[in-house]
């Protein structure tokens, strides 16, 4: 696991391995960064949701554990948002051929509901195939209450 | 932490508490087994108690998910109760609300088991 942070552009960029404990670790570095720039209790969870999501799907279908493969993150804290950028080794590929949670035939499937629930808890969402030798790349953020301190840390 | 499951009979349906996050890994794992071991052993009528739980992925959701068909392909019931807000949220906006029987009162819960 690697860290590069760089306080100017408040950027921190971690790699880790293709293991479920990096699932965990992510989810913690974005609630530690979320949680310290002014969001609130319920941001913090619908990130947390959306990391561990795209976490878990970086190390399970995209690098399916290979340990050799490794799963890129990147937050940007923003005045006006948290930006998350989750890259991995894998394969890629097209989210249209991906079946539709939602459709009545899919509503008992064991799985296959993580992108749509990170769409449903992030303000902003995109994901593609990246250039080879990387997999896909998934790019979110959620938008800072206008209200809350932006940018400040709390207690 | 993980999930910590509770099991308790009232009348003829078994009632499980459930503590904690049901997550991919040890999570959903102790989910599985348990609800297997109750179906294993004849428990047709599974009541679970979501109360507290504070964190479910869509892992744990998909667990929840096959257990309900499980439990139903062997001819059983499994229905939720006392769902928290942010489990009310992640079953509406997988369309799952529609699919579970959901109720906020133990007593009427077990009551509707027929």
């Amino acid at each position: 696991m690697a860290e590069n942070q760089n306080d100017a552009a408040q950027v921190v960029e971690k790699q880790f391995d293709s293991t479920l404990d990096s699932v965990d670790e992510a989810e913690n570095l974005i609630l530690n960064i979320a949680g310290q720039t002014g969001f609130t209790e319920d941001d913090l969870h619908r990130l947390g949701m959306a990391v561990r999501e795209a976490m878990v799907n970086a190390v399970v279908h995209g690098n399916r554990y290979n340990l050799r493969k490794k799963v890129h993150l990147t937050v940007a804290s923003e005045p006006t948002a948290l930006r998350i950028t989750i890259l991995d080794e894998g394969e890629g590929f097209e989210p249209q051929e991906l079946p539709d949670p939602l459709a009545e035939e899919n509503l008992l499937r064991q799985s296959g509901r993580g992108l749509l629930l990170i769409q449903a808890f992030v303000d902003e969402f995109q994901m593609r195939k990246a250039e080879p030798p990387l997999g896909t790349k998934v790019m979110m953020a959620i938008h800072r209450n206008p209200e809350s301190e932006a940018g400040g840390p709390t207690e | 932490m993980s999930v910590k499951l509770t099991t308790r009979q009232v009348g003829d349906v078994t009632v499980i508490d459930a503590n904690g996050r049901i997550t991919l890994g040890e999570g959903s794992s102790t989910f599985r087994e348990s609800i297997k071991d109750l179906t294993a052993f004849g428990n047709k009528k599974i009541l679970l108690n979501l109360g507290d739980v504070t964190y479910i992925d869509s892992s744990g959701i998909g667990e929840m998910v096959s257990a309900f068909t499980s439990v139903t392909n062997q001819g059983g019931q499994l229905k939720l109760l006392n769902l928290t807000k942010r489990v009310k949220d992640l079953l509406q906006i997988t369309k799952l609300y529609t699919v579970f029987e959901v109720f906020d009162d133990e007593a009427a819960a077990v009551r509707s088991f027929s």
